[in-house]
């Protein structure tokens, strides 16, 4: 059983290889890595494309098992332990990942539906996570008839319908404009603290990074941690500006080791 | 004019053409060859109100329901199956692609030697020559399932039947259209073989009556019924399709 004082995830010395196309190797996306991350935590994560952020992203959401090691969420296995984790994992992708034949208000009603909540409750749940994020007026259209902006909203409307205890994110913005990206990870760390969930945001950016997790981890190929370093709404800008540029350090050391 | 009516319009230009042809024939070679495009229509209509002629036409569509259907549920189970196990696909793939090769003709055949009942043996003909083409179209329609939608849906955990309701349907249920769209030309080519050896009754026996009474007229009015019956069925299947992805986007430039 998992106490309050328990990480909510830990990874001990986890490593995943997959086989590489010609079948004679393998390719090491994972590296012994080892990490807690507490209830309540928002951790960023950062590396470069390619060095093993989703790999580990999937562990923990258990769509893939690790090699090696042991990576625990709440206590249990991911992977294995499926009907375990119902409900309690909610993940917002890359790219929304709205399915087509589903209104934007069926689309946030998705999880909920798996999950046999009462139809007239998971309505009114998915009503009311879609006028959260301003999207009021929409529940009927259709997810082409929506903005980039708005299917990302869907699709984070669609995670928090849920109630998870934790949200992963991999890259939820990065194919939005600047502006709207800003809006939505405002609101994305208001709901979050608001309901006090552990989460788990994957970026390339620093900003983002900074911007959003309580603690940021920087990933070196294979995905092991180069640097990590802790934030809070007291850190003063001179030491913002100091992980910054130990970031940025740590980033050009993979580029040159690549 | 409408977009619908000039559609309308075309769609039936092409029918008059073949018919103002035919008719010119008709008045050129003798009749027991190409007889009167009204003669036509005349023993064309007479089938559709002569209830005796009519439960004919509707024995035929029933058979080819009943062939379409059996092959699409069995197609479907083997196209699941082939999905979730590479050995299974490894070890019947071979299996259908051989019995795709066998002409109509050889399943009629060995369907007189290995059964009696003509029901039977006609559905067992309907089944064998369209299985192979439901199960490869509706394990490619599976195959080409979205991976981001699948690991989306499998975020939420979903049992096996949540999946296959929310996700695997209505993924498929496009290239279940166009399946059912393309076997049912096929079927209607079939139908009418098998009808041909041992019916006593539908198209194929009446297309066989015709001939050995040498009556062109009468060939084509039953020819017509299947062909007719072949467009109201396809027809509801575009109306089923229009409506099952209506959520689809239409770009207004054409390919």
């Amino acid at each position: 059983m998992n106490t309050a004082a328990d990480p909510v995830i830990r990874f001990t010395e986890v490593s995943k290889t997959f086989p590489r196309t010609d079948g004679k190797d393998v390719f090491t996306a994972v590296d012994k890595l080892s990490f807690e991350i507490a209830k309540g935590e928002i951790v960023a994560v950062l590396g470069k494309t390619g060095c093993g952020k989703s790999t580990m992203f999937n562990i923990v959401a258990g769509l893939i098992e690790p090699s090696e090691g042991q990576a625990r969420v709440v206590g249990h296995n991911p992977f294995s332990e499926f009907d375990f984790f119902r409900g309690k994992i909610g993940i917002v992708f890359q790219n929304d990942r709205l399915m087509p034949w589903r209104t934007a208000l069926e689309n946030v009603m998705l999880g909920l539906q798996v999950l046999n909540a009462d139809p007239k409750q998971a309505l009114e749940t998915a009503r009311g996570w879609l006028a959260r994020l301003g999207l009021s007026g929409h529940e009927n259209d259709y997810p082409h008839a929506l903005s980039g902006g708005m299917r990302q909203r869907v699709s984070i409307a669609r995670a928090f319908a849920v109630n998870p205890d934790i949200l992963l994110c991999d890259e939820p913005f990065s194919a939005l404009d600047e502006m709207t990206a800003r809006d939505l990870r405002a609101e994305f760390v208001k709901l979050v603290r608001q309901n006090n969930k552990t989460a788990v945001f994957i970026t390339h950016q620093i900003g983002e990074a900074m911007d959003i997790g309580d603690r940021v981890m920087v990933f070196h190929r294979p995905a092991r941690i180069a640097y990590e370093a802790r934030l809070s709404s007291e850190t003063g800008e001179a030491e913002r500006t100091k992980v910054r540029d130990d970031i940025m350090k740590v980033l050009s050391v993979d580029q040159a080791t690549a | 004019m409408g977009s619908g009516s000039m559609r309308v319009l075309q769609a039936t230009a092409g029918m008059i053409v073949l018919a103002v042809i035919w008719q010119i024939l008709s008045m050129t070679l003798p009749p027991f060859l190409f007889p009167p495009v009204p003669e036509i229509f005349k023993r064309t209509v007479e089938i559709l109100i002569t209830g005796s002629l009519l439960i004919d036409v509707l024995l035929t569509g029933g058979r080819i329901f009943v062939g379409l259907f059996g092959a699409f549920f069995i197609g479907a189970v083997i196209a699941l199956v082939m999905a979730r196990s590479k050995t299974l696909e490894n070890f019947v793939s071979p299996v259908l692609t051989f019995f795709q090769g066998i002409p109509a003709l050889s399943w009629v055949v060995f369907a007189i030697i290995w059964f009696q009942g003509t029901e039977f043996r006609i559905a067992f003909i309907m089944i064998m020559t369209t299985l192979p083409a439901f199960t490869f179209q509706i394990l490619d329609a599976i195959r080409s399932m979205s991976k981001d939608l699948f690991e989306m849906t499998m975020s939420f955990r979903p049992s096996r039947w949540t999946l296959f309701r929310f996700l695997i349907v209505p993924t498929i249920v496009p290239g279940i259209l166009t399946a059912w769209k393309v076997n049912l030309g096929n079927a209607a080519r079939v139908v009418v073989v098998a009808e041909l050896v041992g019916a006593t009754g539908g198209v194929g026996y009446e297309l066989l009556r015709q001939q050995q009474l040498f009556d062109m007229a009468g060939a084509m009015a039953w020819t017509l019924q299947l062909v007719l019956f072949v467009l109201v069925v396809q027809q509801t299947i575009n109306a089923i399709e229009a409506w099952a992805l209506s959520y689809r986007p239409v770009s207004e430039r054409s390919i």
